[in-house]
C-alpha cells in the first residue's frame, strides 16, 4: 500500500557518521583533562569552562561545560551555586557530552525527495531546506489560515520556534507532558489547593519527617534536586513509605514497603483518609482555618476502612492504620508526593485529588517539611511587535471535551490533523521540535493517519528519531553545549536564572533553534520579531535589565536573588485565601461538582489482566531519559537496553531463564518489534511485568540504539482518557510472552 | 596518611553517576569502566533487600596485584593509593587474575588500568570525581589517620563492612550499612 508519507530511513547517512565516529571519540587521551603531571600549569590554564544549564531531561540543572587546550568539549560539572543541583548533575548531565560527541547526529537539513518512484531524503542547504519550510507554511496559511500550523515541542527548542509561530499566527501549540504525563496531578492540586505542582515540585524533602511515594520510583527517575533531597531525608532519619508492586529503588530505602496490586492506590488512599479522620489525626486547626468541605469528606469515607481496601489492595488492614499514624505523627513535615508521571488509569485526575486532600489533611502545604512557597525570577521580555491575533486556537478545536485542561492535549492536535476529522478546526502542517512522537505518544495508528494526511511536516532535532522518519524538512539543531537558549527561570526555594551558552561550535551544519525560529521568520516576512544579529543580544538586555549582563553571568553561570513574595513557610494561623471558589482549600472541589464530576473522589475498579497475561509496568532507569538518551554513546555505555522484569514465580511457569529473549504481545494481539531479555527477579509482582520506558528504537540510523530491548509504548494501545482533562492513562495494557519469535507478519 | 572511602549503602541509588564521572574525568574509553554498580536482592516477594554498590580498586594494604607485576608497573604512592604506570605496564595481565574485585581491565592502548583515587585532584586538595559528583552524597573519602576526616567520621557512627575480606588483601573501601 503506498502512503503519500513513507517512513524514510537515513541509512546511507550512517556510513558517514562510523568515519567520524571514530575520530571523535578516540579524541580523548587518557592523561585526561588535568595532565597527570600536575606540574604543567599551562595546560591548567588552557582549560576553559563556559555555563550552561542540562537539556537531558527537564530538570535543568545549571553546570559548567570543561574544554581542553586545544577547545575540545571534555566534560561537564554541576554549578555549586545552582539550588536545582548544588554542584552535582546525575548521570545524564555528567554523560551529557555523548550527545555532543554522538556519530549518528543530524548533520545537515534534509529534504523528502522522490527519485525513482521511491522516497529518499537528499542533503540540503540551509537557504533552500529554510525556503522550502516557509513556502509551505505560507501555502498552509493562504489555504487554511496560519492557525493550522501546529507546533509540537518539548525542551528549549519550543520557545523560539514558539514564538516565530505565534508571530506567524497561530497559537496552536502542545507538549505531550500535559496529557501524558503530568496534566492530571496539576488539575487534582489545583482543585484543591487553587495552586499547580509545577516544576520542580516544591516538595520540602530535605526537611521532611515522612515522605510517601505512590509509584514514584525517585533514584530511578533521577530528578536531582529531589533525588539529593531524598537521600538528605535519609540521614535525617525520615520514614519513607513507597508504595508500589515493584520493589523499587526507594521501597528499598523505606520504612514501609506497600507491594499493593496495581491499579487499586485510589482505594488506599482513601483508607489513608478514612484513617486520618476517624482516628481523629487531622491537623485540626488548619483543617479548621483553611479547609471547605471537611464534613462531606467525613460522610464520604464513612465506609472506607483499611478492612475495606484490604479486599482490593491486598495491603493489610494494620499495615495502613500503621502508616496512616506515622504520617499524622509526622505532620506537618510530611509530604504525600503529587508525583510526576501520573497517566495511569483514566481516574488520575482524581487520584492526584485523594493524594492533595491527604495532604491538606496533614496540614502539609505551606509547611516546612511539607510543601513550601516556591517563587521563580522575572526576567522582562525582549520588546517586539504584539503577536497578532489567530481566529482560532487549541480551545476552539477542542471544544469543551476536557472541562478541565489547562493546556492542550496533544492526541487532540492529532487527531485534527487525520483525514478522519470531522470538525472545523483542522491542522494541515506539523513543526515537530525535541519529541519523538512515536515514542512519546500511545495511539500510533492515530499518529500514521495523520502523517498520512497532513500538508507538511518539518522536524526540529539534534538525533534522528522515529519521527524524523515522517518528516518533510529536517533542520538539525545543534546540541545545548553548541548554543544560547532563553534563560533558566524554574521556580525554587529562592529565584534564580542560570545561562546556558555555547562551549562549542555547532558540530557539522547544525544550528540554533534561535536561528533557525528567525531566520524561518524573516522568509515568512516577520523579521520585526527578531530584531537581533545573535541570540546573545537579547540574553544581554534582559539580564541588564535586572541588574546584571551577559558577560557576569558568562561568569558565573547562575545567579540566586532574594525572594520577592514573602516567606517559604505559612506562619502559624496566617490569614491567607486560596485561589479556588471558596477561597478555601477544597476537600470537596466546587468546580468538579459544578460540572457534574464527582466533587470527593471514589475508588473505581480498573481492567484486570486474563488469565495468562500480565499488567505492563513501566518505569524510568537513572542513565536515560525517556526515548532520546538511548543512543548516546556515554549513557548507552551504562545500559544499553532494558529489561523485562519477571517474577521467579512466573518464570517458572513459563520456563523463563535470565537472559532468556521473548517476544510479547499485548491484549490486543500487538507484538513488541524486538524481544526483550528476561530478568527474573524477586523484586515485582507475580501479576505484573516491569520494563524500562524509551528502548525498543527501530530506526536503524540510531547505531548503538536500533533494536535494543523493546518499546513499553509499542505495547501501550488500550488508552483510558481521563475525562477531566483528557490525560491518556496507559496502564490498563496486559501482556503474555513469546518465546519463539513471531515473525514479521503478526507485527503491527 | 591512608586514603579510604566509605560508602552509604542507605543513600546510594545505584545511578551510576560516579562511573561516567569517572569516564569523562579520566578519559576511560567507553566500553570500559574503572568503576562500576553492583546490586544484590535478598529474600522473597515481599520480603524483599536490596543493596546498590558503587565498587572500584579497593587500593588494598596488601595488593596481590602490586605483589604480582613483573615490572613494578602497579605500585603503591602516598597515602596507600595503588596506581599503574602505563609506560611500565607489559599489559600481561597477571595483576588482573590476581584482583579479588576484579578491579582491573586491559585498556586498549595495551596497558592495565583501574581507579586512581582520581590522585591527580586529591593533589590538589580536591575530591575524586565519583565522590564529588555523587548525587546523594553517599561516598566519603579522606584520610583514615586524621580522625576527623569525613571518612574517619562516617566509620565511627556506623555498622561497615569491607568486600571479600576472606582474599586477606585488606581493603580500603567500606560500606555502611
Amino acid at each position: 500500500m503506498s502512503t503519500r508519507r513513507d517512513f524514510i530511513k537515513i541509512s546511507a547517512l550512517g556510513t558517514a557518521g562510523v568515519a567520524v565516529a571514530g575520530s571523535a571519540l578516540s579524541l580523548f587521551d587518557r592523561s585526561g583533562l588535568f595532565a597527570a603531571d600536575d606540574s604543567t600549569q599551562a595546560s591548567l590554564k588552557a582549560v576553559k569552562r563556559y555555563p550552561t544549564y542540562c537539556e537531558v531531561c527537564f530538570w535543568k540543572c545549571a553546570g559548567w561545560t570543561y574544554t581542553d587546550a586545544e577547545g575540545r568539549i571534555q566534560k561537564i560539572i554541576g554549578n555549586e551555586d545552582d539550588p536545582l543541583c548544588n554542584g552535582r548533575l546525575c548521570p545524564r548531565g555528567t554523560g551529557g557530552i555523548g550527545m555532543y560527541y554522538d556519530p549518528d547526529r543530524l548533520k545537515t537539513p534534509l529534504i523528502r525527495v522522490t527519485r525513482n518512484g521511491k522516497q529518499q531524503f537528499a542533503e540540503a542547504t540551509w537557504g533552500e531546506a529554510l525556503d522550502l519550510v516557509a513556502s509551505r507554511m505560507k501555502e498552509i496559511a493562504e489555504k487554511y489560515g496560519p492557525e493550522s500550523m501546529a507546533l509540537f515541542n518539548h525542551g528549549s527548542p519550543g520557545s523560539h520556534l514558539g514564538h516565530m509561530l505565534k508571530a506567524f499566527g497561530s497559537s496552536n501549540i502542545t507538549a505531550p507532558s500535559y496529557a501524558q504525563c503530568r496534566g492530571p496531578r496539576e488539575v487534582g492540586f489545583v482543585a484543591t489547593f487553587g495552586a499547580a505542582v509545577g516544576s520542580p515540585e516544591p516538595t520540602d524533602i530535605r526537611n521532611t519527617k515522612c515522605l510517601v511515594l505512590i509509584g514514584s520510583h525517585i533514584g530511578e527517575n533521577m530528578h536531582n534536586g529531589q533525588v539529593q533531597e531524598m537521600s538528605d531525608a535519609i540521614d535525617n532519619g525520615a520514614a519513607i513509605i513507597t508504595v508500589d508492586p515493584r520493589f523499587s529503588t526507594a521501597a528499598s530505602k523505606s520504612k514501609y514497603w506497600l507491594p499493593i496490586k496495581p491499579a487499586t492506590d485510589m482505594a488506599l488512599l482513601l483508607a489513608w483518609i478514612h484513617v486520618l479522620v476517624y482516628d481523629d489525626l487531622y491537623d485540626k486547626d488548619y483543617i479548621r482555618q483553611y479547609a471547605f468541605g471537611f464534613d462531606q469528606l467525613k460522610e464520604h469515607v464513612k465506609n472506607m476502612t483499611p478492612e475495606w481496601a484490604y479486599g482490593i489492595t491486598t495491603i493489610k488492614p494494620d499495615v495502613i492504620r500503621k502508616t496512616a499514624w506515622e504520617m499524622a505523627k509526622a505532620s506537618p513535615a510530611v509530604i504525600v508526593h503529587p508525583g510526576r508521571h501520573v497517566t495511569w488509569y483514566g481516574d488520575d485526575t482524581q487520584r492526584s485529588r485523594a493524594i492533595a486532600i491527604l495532604n491538606a489533611l496533614l496540614g502539609s502545604w505551606g509547611r516546612r517539611g511539607g510543601f513550601y512557597y516556591k517563587e521563580s525570577a522575572s526576567v522582562p521580555k525582549y520588546p517586539y511587535p504584539p503577536y497578532p491575533k489567530p481566529k482560532w486556537n487549541w480551545k476552539d478545536m477542542m471544544k469543551d471535551k476536557y472541562k478541565f485542561a489547562a493546556l492542550s492535549v496533544s492526541n487532540d492536535f492529532v487527531e485534527a490533523s487525520t483525514a478522519s476529522y470531522q470538525g472545523d478546526h483542522k491542522i494541515h502542517g506539523w513543526l515537530v521540535a525535541g519529541t519523538n512522537l512515536p515514542l512519546t505518544m500511545p495511539g500510533m495508528p492515530a499518529l500514521k493517519e495523520a502523517f498520512d494526511s497532513l500538508d507538511f511536516i518539518a522536524v526540529v532535532d539534534t538525533m534522528p528519531m522515529e519521527i524524523t522518519g515522517y518528516a518533510d524538512v529536517i533542520l538539525p539543531e545543534c546540541t545545548y553545549l553548541e548554543r544560547y537558549d532563553d534563560l533558566r527561570k524554574s521556580p525554587s526555594r529562592e529565584p534564580t536564572i542560570a545561562l546556558r551558552m555555547p562551549a562549542a561550535k555547532p558540530k557539522y551544519d547544525s544550528k540554533p533553534a534561535w536561528w533557525i525560529a528567525k531566520k524561518l521568520g524573516e522568509r515568512l516576512g516577520l523579521g520585526e520579531y527578531f530584531n537581533y544579529e545573535d541570540y546573545s543580544e537579547v540574553l544581554d538586555w534582559q539580564l541588564k535589565k535586572i541588574g546584571t549582563s551577559l558577560e557576569e553571568m558568562q561568569k558565573k553561570g547562575v545567579m540566586n536573588l532574594e525572594r520577592k513574595y514573602g516567606p517559604l513557610y505559612l506562619a502559624k494561623g496566617e490569614d491567607v485565601k486560596f485561589n479556588t471558589n471558596t477561597g478555601k482549600i477544597e476537600l470537596y472541589a466546587t468546580d468538579f461538582a459544578a460540572e457534574g464530576f464527582d466533587p470527593i473522589p471514589v475508588y473505581t475498579k480498573h481492567e484486570e489482566p486474563e488469565k495468562g497475561y500480565y499488567r505492563l509496568i513501566y518505569g524510568r532507569t537513572p542513565p536515560h531519559t525517556f526515548s532520546r538518551t538511548a543512543n548516546n554513546p556515554n549513557l548507552t555505555d551504562l545500559q544499553k537496553e532494558n529489561h523485562l522484569w519477571v517474577n521467579p514465580k512466573v518464570a517458572k511457569l513459563w520456563d523463563l531463564r535470565p537472559g532468556d529473549k521473548v517476544w510479547l504481545k499485548n491484549q490486543d494481539d500487538v507484538v513488541s518489534e524486538f524481544p526483550i531479555k528476561v530478568r527474573v527477579t524477586e523484586r515485582i509482582r507475580w501479576d505484573s511485568i516491569y520494563m524500562v520506558h524509551g528502548f525498543g528504537h527501530s530506526d536503524k540510523k540510531l547505531s548503538r540504539a536500533y533494536g535494543k530491548g523493546a518499546s513499553d509504548s509499542h505495547l501501550i494501545t488500550n488508552i483510558k482518557i481521563d475525562p477531566l482533562m483528557g490525560g491518556t492513562g496507559m496502564r490498563s495494557n496486559f501482556v503474555t510472552f513469546l518465546k519463539e519469535d513471531p515473525g514479521k507478519e503478526v507485527r503491527s | 596518611m591512608r586514603y579510604a572511602m566509605a560508602i552509604d549503602t542507605k543513600k546510594c541509588v545505584g545511578c551510576s553517576d560516579c562511573v561516567v564521572a569517572c569516564q569523562t574525568e579520566n578519559n576511560v574509553p567507553i566500553g570500559y569502566c574503572r568503576d562500576w554498580i553492583t546490586e544484590t536482592v535478598d529474600g522473597s516477594y515481599p520480603n524483599v533487600e536490596l543493596e546498590l554498590r558503587s565498587e572500584r580498586c579497593n587500593h588494598c594494604d596488601n595488593a596481590p596485584c602490586v605483589r604480582c607485576c613483573p615490572t613494578g608497573a602497579s605500585h603503591v604512592v602516598e597515602g596507600g593509593i595503588v596506581l599503574v604506570t602505563p609506560e611500565e605496564c607489559i599489559g600481561c595481565g597477571a595483576c588482573i587474575q590476581s584482583c579479588p574485585y576484579d578491579a582491573r581491565y586491559s585498556h586498549p592502548e595495551g596497558y592495565v588500568d583501574k581507579c586512581t583515587f582520581c590522585d591527580h585532584l586529591v593533589k590538589r586538595g580536591q575530591e575524586p570525581a565519583c565522590v564529588a559528583v555523587c548525587p546523594t552524597k553517599c561516598m566519603y573519602f579522606g584520610d583514615l589517620d586524621d580522625p576527623d576526616s569525613d571518612v574517619s567520621v562516617s566509620l565511627k557512627n556506623r555498622k561497615f563492612k569491607a568486600l571479600a575480606p576472606e582474599a586477606g588483601t585488606e581493603p580500603q573501601i567500606f560500606y555502611l550499612m
